[in-house]
C-alpha cells in the first residue's frame, strides 16, 4: 500500500471505523443508549405520555424517538456503525490472522528467539528424533528448517483454531445483526417515511380501514396481535405503530373453538389455552391445533402464540330496580358485555354501556405479611416447608357497565353477582364511581333468607312511601308506650318525631339529619339530639319493616337477632344509596360467558439467521478462550539447545509449561 | 533436559475418576429405571445430558468428586426422611434441625457468615489454618445450599403433584443458586491458584445476598413455595436460569477480586494478599468463564422468549440489562486482550461492572416493569 493511499482521507476512515478505539467506544455509546429505553417505558399509548410529561417534553421527546427507542433512527444508526465496524475489523485484522494460522515462523533468528520472554539455552545434548517426540508429544505440529550454519529449528505450534475464534465471534455478530434487522421494522418504518404507509389512529371497524395503513400478506416479516371471541374467526391482526395501528393481512383465517383457563388448587392461574382452527386462505385446509403459552403453532411461517384472554361479548342476564319509584317491581332486561344499548328510565334516554365480564375474581383474602410477629415466631416460620400463605379466593362474576345521560356525562358501575359474605352476614356488592381515576365506592346490600335483594328493596320502598308513616310512627309509639319509655301525654309529640325523622331519612340519609342538626341545632346540644334520632330510626325500621311485610301480603318479619342485624345493614346502605346516584339499579342475573382469546401472531424470517448467529458466537467464544495458542522453538546445536515458548495470551499457564519443560535433572544448567 | 511425556486425556484419569464416572452413571441408570417411562423424550435427552456434564465436571474438578456425592446423599436422606409426607418436616429430627430444604438453607446462611469471619480473621492473622477453615466452612455451606435445593425440588412435589418444579424460579431461589455458585468457583479457583487469603474477599459478596436472603425469608416470607404460572412452565428455564447464574456468579466474583487487588496495588494488606498479578489473572479468568456462561444464557433466553413471548428479542428491560452487562464485559475483555491493558483500571472496570449486574440481576426487578414476571420485590 502506498504511503499516499494510507493519509487519504478514506482510508483514515477506514482505519478509524476499524479500529479497537472506535469499537470499544460504539460498545459503550449502545449500552448507555439502552438504558434509556429501560427507564422509560416503551409504546404506551401517547395520551399517557402527554398526560405525563406536559406538551413541552411530550413534543421533545417524541420528535428523539423516545416511545420506541430501539427502533429509532438514531438507534439504528448506532447498530448499523457496530456491524460496519466489526465487518472492517474482520477485514483488516483478517488477513493478518489467517496467514498467522498457517505460518510456523521457522525462520525467526536467534537474536529474536533469544529476546522472548520465555527463552533459555540449555546445556543439554537433545537429538533431532528426541526433539520431535517431545513436539508430538505435546501435540503440536511444526517444521523443520536447517540453517547454514548447521544447527536445525523446529518451529511448532499448537491451537491455531484460537484465531478461527476470534473469525467465529465477530462474523456471528454480523449474522445475528443482519437476522435482526430482517426481523426489524425498518421496511415499515421506510414506507411510513414516504408516506406509502400511513398508521390509523382512529377506532374504526376492521373493514373500514383504508388501504393506506393495510399491509398485504406478503410482508415478509410482522409481529402483532389479534383478540378473537369464541366462535368468531379473525384473518388479520393489528400492528402497532407509534400513536396508531396498521393492519396486516394474513394468509389464513384463525378461528377460536374455545379458550380455557386452569387454575392451582391455591387460585394460582395454571394453564391459557385455545382451541383454535386455522383455515387457509387458498386451499380451503383446516388445521386445528390448541395453543398454550410456551406452545405456540406454526403455519406458513407465522407463528400463533396464547397472549392474553379476555370477554368476548357475553350475553347477559339483569334485573332492574327503579331506584326513583322503588315502590315498582322490578324489571328483567338483556344486555351483552362490551356493547351498548339504550336504556328509558323515568322518562329519561341513557345509554348503558357493558364493559368486561369477568367470571373469575381471585382475590387476596390474607391478610399478608404479619408485621406483629415475634422474631422466634419468623424463626420458625422461615424453617417451615409450606405453600404460601396467599388466600386467593375466587368471588366469582362481576360486570362493570357506564350508565351515560343525554348530555354525554356518565358514571361507571360494578356489579358482583355472588353473595359474598362479610362479618357473618351475606350481601350483594356494587360498586360506583363517577370518574375512571377513582376507585369504587362499594354499597353492602343485605341478603334475605332466599339470598335475594328483594327484602331490602321492598324495605327500601317502604321508606319512601311517606302514605305509609302514620301507620309505621303509630306502631312505633304504641310499642315505647308498652315499654314504659314514654308517657301516654307524649304519645302524640312521639309519632310526629318517628314520622319526621323517617321522613328527613328517606330524604338524604343520615347527611340529611345531620346537616338538620348542624343547621338548626346548638353545637351543645348537637351529640345527644343525634343519639336520639339514632334511637328512633333503629327502633321504627322493625315497624318499617313490618308494614312492608303486612303490606305486601307476606309473614311477619322474624324478630331475632339476625334479622335485627339485617334491618340496621340495611339503614346503612339505603343511607348510602344517595351517593349511588343512578336511576336503575342493575343486578347482574345470569349470563352465558362467551370467552375471547387475545392471540398474538409472528413471521420472523430472520431467526434462523440469529440462531445460526448464536450457535457461531458461542462456538467463538470457546475457542478463543479456551483453545491456547502456543508456538514453541527448538533450536538444536552440538550439546546446547535453545527453548523458546510464546503465546498470544500471556499468562500464568504459559510460566508453567515453559518452566516445566526447561527442567532439568541437573537443577537448570541453561541461561537465557 | 525432563522428557515430562504429556499422556493423553484419558490416561489421565485416575481410578477416583472412573469411580465418580460409573457412580453418576448408575444413579441416572437407576432414576431412568424408576422414572423412565414417565418422561418425556426432552427430559430424558436432560437426564443424559446432565450425567454427562457432571461427569465432565468431576473429570474437570477432581473436588467436585467427592461434594456432588455428598449433597446427593444428604437430599436422598432428607427425602428418606420426608417418606412421602410433607407433614414429617416438622416430626422427623434430622428433617427439623438438618436437612428439611428450609433448615439446610439457615445452615447454609449461618455457615457462610462464619466462613466470612473466619477467613478474614486467617487474613489478618495470617493464619493458614483459619484460612483452611475458612474452605471448611465455605464447602459445607455449599452442601447445604446444594442439597437443600434438591431437597426444596421433592418437597414441591409433596405439597402436590402440580406444583411441584425445579427451584430456580423466584428471586428467593436464584438468590441460593447465586450464593451456591459464587462458593463454588471461588473454591474452584482458590483450590487452583493455591490461595485461600482472597476468601474474605469473595465472602463478601456471599454475605450481602444472604442478608437479602435472610430478609426476604423473615420480612417477606419470601421461602414459601409457589407453583408455576404458565409463562415459565418450560424446560428452557432450566437451562437458562443456572447458566445466567454462573455468569452472574463470576463478575461478582471478579468484581470482588478487583477489589482485593486494588488494595493490594495501594499497600493495603500486600503483604498478607497474594501478588497483584495473581489475581489479576484469576479475575480475567472468572469474567472469561462468566462471559461465556452469560452469553450462552442470554441466547437461551432469546430461545425461550421465541417461545413464550413471540419474539427471541423484545427489548424488555431485563433483557436489554443483559444486553448491557454483555456488552460491558465484551469491552473489558477487548481492552485486556487487544489492547493489552492490566492492572488497576480493569479493576476497578470489574468493581463497577458489579453495580451494572447488580442492577440488571435485582434493579430491573425492583425498579422496572417489563416481560421477565418472576420476583418483583
Ligand atoms: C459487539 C461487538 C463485539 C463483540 C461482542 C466482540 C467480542 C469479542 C470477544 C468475546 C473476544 C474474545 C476475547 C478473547 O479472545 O478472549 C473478542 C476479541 C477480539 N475482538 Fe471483538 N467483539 C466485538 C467487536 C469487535 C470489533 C468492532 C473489533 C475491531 C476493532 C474487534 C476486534 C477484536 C480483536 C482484534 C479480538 C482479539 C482476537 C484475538 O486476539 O484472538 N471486536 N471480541
Amino acid at each position: 500500500m502506498t504511503s499516499k493511499k494510507r493519509t487519504s482521507p478514506g482510508y483514515q476512515l477506514y482505519e478509524l471505523f476499524s479500529s479497537m478505539r472506535f469499537a470499544i467506544g460504539l460498545l459503550t455509546i449502545l449500552a448507555i443508549a439502552s438504558v434509556i429505553g429501560t427507564v422509560l417505558k416503551q409504546n404506551e399509548p401517547y395520551p399517557n405520555y402527554a398526560f405525563e410529561f406536559g406538551p413541552f417534553w411530550f413534543k421533545a421527546f417524541e420528535l428523539l424517538g423516545l416511545y420506541d427507542v430501539y427502533h429509532s433512527a438514531w438507534f439504528l444508526t448506532i447498530l448499523a456503525f457496530l456491524v460496519t465496524s466489526t465487518t472492517l475489523c474482520i477485514v483488516r485484522n483478517g488477513p493478518g490472522f489467517l496467514h498467522e494460522m498457517r505460518a510456523y515462523r521457522e525462520k525467526a533468528s536467534d537474536n529474536s528467539l533469544a529476546a522472548m520472554k520465555h527463552s533459555r539455552e540449555l546445556d543439554i545434548a537433545l537429538d533431532e528424533a528426541g526433539a520431535i517426540t517431545l513436539l508430538q508429544q505435546r501435540g503440536m505440529r511444526y517444521r523443520r528448517r536447517e540453517r547454514d550454519d548447521g544447527s536445525v529449528v523446529l518451529a511448532a505450534k499448537k491451537g491455531a483454531a484460537n484465531k478461527l475464534g476470534y473469525f467465529f465471534a465477530h462474523i456471528a455478530l454480523v449474522v445475528i445483526c443482519i437476522g435482526g434487522l430482517m426481523d426489524g421494522n425498518l421496511p415499515l418504518k421506510l414506507g411510513e417515511l414516504f408516506g406509502k404507509i400511513v398508521p390509523e389512529t382512529r377506532d374504526l371497524p376492521q373493514s373500514q380501514i383504508p388501504a393506506q395503513s393495510r399491509l398485504t400478506a406478503a410482508n415478509l416479516s410482522f409481529r402483532g396481535n389479534v383478540t378473537v371471541a369464541e366462535n368468531k374467526s379473525a384473518d388479520v391482526i393489528f400492528l402497532n405503530s407509534g400513536n396508531g395501528y396498521l393492519v396486516q393481512e394474513l394468509p389464513f383465517i384463525v378461528t377460536l373453538k374455545k379458550f380455557h383457563v386452569d387454575y392451582y388448587s391455591n387460585g394460582m392461574p395454571k394453564l391459557f389455552a385455545s382451541d383454535i382452527v386455522v383455515t387457509d386462505k387458498h386451499s380451503g385446509k383446516e388445521t386445528p391445533a390448541t395453543v398454550k403459552v410456551n406452545h405456540p403453532l406454526i403455519v406458513d411461517g407465522v407463528a400463533i402464540y396464547q397472549a392474553s384472554f379476555g370477554d368476548g361479548g357475553s350475553p347477559l342476564q339483569l334485573r332492574a330496580w327503579n331506584l326513583a319509584a322503588p315502590q315498582q317491581a322490578p324489571v328483567d332486561i338483556k344486555g351483552v358485555s362490551l356493547a351498548a344499548q339504550p336504556l328509558k328510565a323515568n322518562g329519561k334516554d341513557y345509554q348503558l354501556e357493558f364493559g368486561e365480564l369477568r367470571v373469575f375474581n381471585v382475590e387476596n383474602m390474607g391478610k399478608g405479611p404479619d408485621g406483629s410477629k415475634s422474631l422466634g415466631q419468623r424463626m420458625q416460620d422461615a424453617r417451615e416447608v409450606k405453600q404460601d400463605n396467599k388466600q386467593l379466593k375466587n368471588v366469582g362474576p362481576s360486570i362493570t357497565f357506564k350508565l351515560r345521560d343525554s348530555q354525554g356525562q356518565a358514571r361507571e358501575f360494578q356489579q358482583y353477582m355472588s353473595p359474598m359474605q362479610q362479618d357473618g352476614a351475606m350481601y350483594q356488592i356494587a360498586g360506583v364511581r363517577s370518574e375512571v381515576s377513582q376507585p369504587f365506592q362499594y354499597l353492602r346490600i343485605p341478603l334475605d333468607d332466599d339470598m335475594k335483594i328483594d327484602s331490602f328493596m321492598r324495605l327500601r320502598a317502604a321508606l319512601n312511601n311517606p302514605a305509609w308513616y302514620q301507620e309505621m310512627a303509630q306502631r312505633t309509639a304504641d310499642k315505647a308506650l308498652q315499654g314504659k319509655a314514654i308517657s301516654p301525654a307524649m304519645k302524640q309529640q312521639f309519632a310526629d318525631s318517628v314520622r319526621w325523622v323517617l321522613g328527613r331519612f328517606s330524604a338524604g340519609g343520615f347527611a340529611a339529619l345531620e346537616q338538620f342538626l348542624d343547621e338548626k341545632v346548638p353545637a351543645d346540644k348537637r351529640q345527644a339530639i343525634a343519639q336520639t334520632y339514632i334511637k328512633i330510626l333503629q327502633g321504627a325500621i322493625v315497624d318499617v319493616m313490618a308494614v312492608a311485610q303486612d303490606k305486601a301480603g307476606l309473614k311477619p318479619w322474624p324478630q331475632d337477632e339476625k334479622h335485627y342485624r339485617f334491618l340496621l345493614d340495611s339503614l346503612v346502605t339505603v343511607s348510602s344509596f344517595n351517593d349511588y346516584v343512578a336511576p336503575v339499579y342493575l343486578e347482574l342475573t345470569g349470563f352465558d360467558q362467551v370467552q375471547a382469546s387475545g392471540l398474538q401472531m409472528t413471521r420472523s424470517p430472520g431467526k434462523n439467521l440469529v440462531y445460526l448467529g448464536s450457535l457461531l458466537l458461542v462456538i467463538g467464544i470457546i475457542l478463543m478462550f479456551y483453545i491456547r495458542e502456543v508456538r514453541m522453538w527448538l533450536v538444536l546445536r552440538p550439546g546446547r539447545v535453545r527453548v523458546a515458548m510464546s503465546s498470544n495470551r500471556h499468562n500464568h499457564d504459559l510460566d508453567r509449561d515453559f518452566a516445566q519443560i526447561v527442567a532439568t535433572p541437573q537443577g537448570g544448567g541453561g541461561e537465557a | 533436559m525432563e522428557m515430562t511425556l504429556q499422556q493423553p486425556f484419558y490416561k489421565r484419569l485416575a481410578a477416583g475418576d472412573w469411580l465418580f464416572a460409573a457412580l453418576i452413571i448408575a444413579a441416572a441408570g437407576y432414576s431412568f429405571s424408576l422414572y423412565g417411562s414417565a418422561m418425556d423424550y426432552y427430559e430424558q435427552l436432560i437426564l443424559a445430558g446432565s450425567s454427562v456434564s457432571l461427569i465432565a465436571l468431576g473429570w474437570f474438578w477432581k473436588s467436585w468428586r467427592w461434594f456432588f456425592p455428598l449433597a446427593g446423599a444428604m437430599s436422598l436422606l432428607a427425602i428418606q426422611l420426608y417418606d412421602h409426607d410433607l407433614a414429617r418436616a416438622g416430626q422427623s429430627f434430622g428433617l427439623k434441625f438438618l436437612l428439611s430444604s428450609q433448615t439446610a438453607f439457615m445452615w447454609m446462611c449461618t455457615l457462610f457468615y462464619l466462613a466470612t469471619v473466619v477467613y478474614w480473621g486467617g487474613l489478618i492473622a495470617r493464619s493458614a489454618l483459619l484460612a483452611r477453615i475458612g474452605s471448611g466452612l465455605t464447602w459445607s455451606a455449599a452442601a447445604f445450599a446444594l442439597s437443600g435445593l434438591f431437597t426444596r425440588w421433592y418437597e414441591s412435589y409433596l405439597i402436590a403433584p402440580d406444583v411441584g418444579r425445579i427451584p430456580v424460579s423466584n428471586l428467593y431461589e436464584v438468590f441460593i443458586l447465586f450464593c451456591l455458585i459464587t462458593a463454588l468457583m471461588y473454591l474452584y479457583y482458590e483450590a487452583k491458584f493455591a490461595t485461600r487469603q482472597l476468601g474474605a474477599f469473595v465472602l463478601l459478596v456471599i454475605s450481602a445476598a444472604v442478608g437479602f436472603i435472610l430478609w426476604y425469608t423473615f420480612d417477606r416470607q419470601a421461602h414459601q413455595i409457589q407453583p408455576l404460572i404458565p409463562a415459565l412452565q418450560s424446560w428452557w428455564m432450566k437451562i437458562h436460569v443456572p447458566a445466567n447464574f454462573v455468569g452472574y456468579g463470576a463478575f461478582s466474583l471478579s468484581a470482588m477480586l478487583g477489589v482485593a487487588q486494588l488494595l493490594a496495588r495501594r499497600g493495603i494488606l500486600a503483604d498478607k494478599l497474594p501478588k497483584p498479578e495473581v489475581i489479576d489473572e484469576m479475575m480475567y479468568k472468572a469474567i472469561s468463564v462468566g462471559f461465556l456462561f452469560f452469553t450462552i444464557a442470554t441466547i437461551l433466553g432469546a430461545m425461550w422468549a421465541a417461545d413464550a413471548w413471540g419474539g427471541y428479542w423484545s427489548w424488555d428491560p431485563k433483557e436489554t440489562w443483559a444486553l448491557i452487562v454483555w456488552l460491558n464485559y465484551a469491552a473489558w475483555l477487548h481492552v485486556r486482550l487487544v489492547k493489552g491493558w492490566r492492572g488497576e483500571p480493569l479493576a476497578w472496570w470489574a468493581v463497577i461492572g458489579l453495580l451494572v449486574t447488580t442492577f440488571a440481576f435485582i434493579g430491573v426487578n425492583m425498579f422496572l416493569t417489563g416481560l421477565h414476571s418472576y420476583g418483583s420485590l
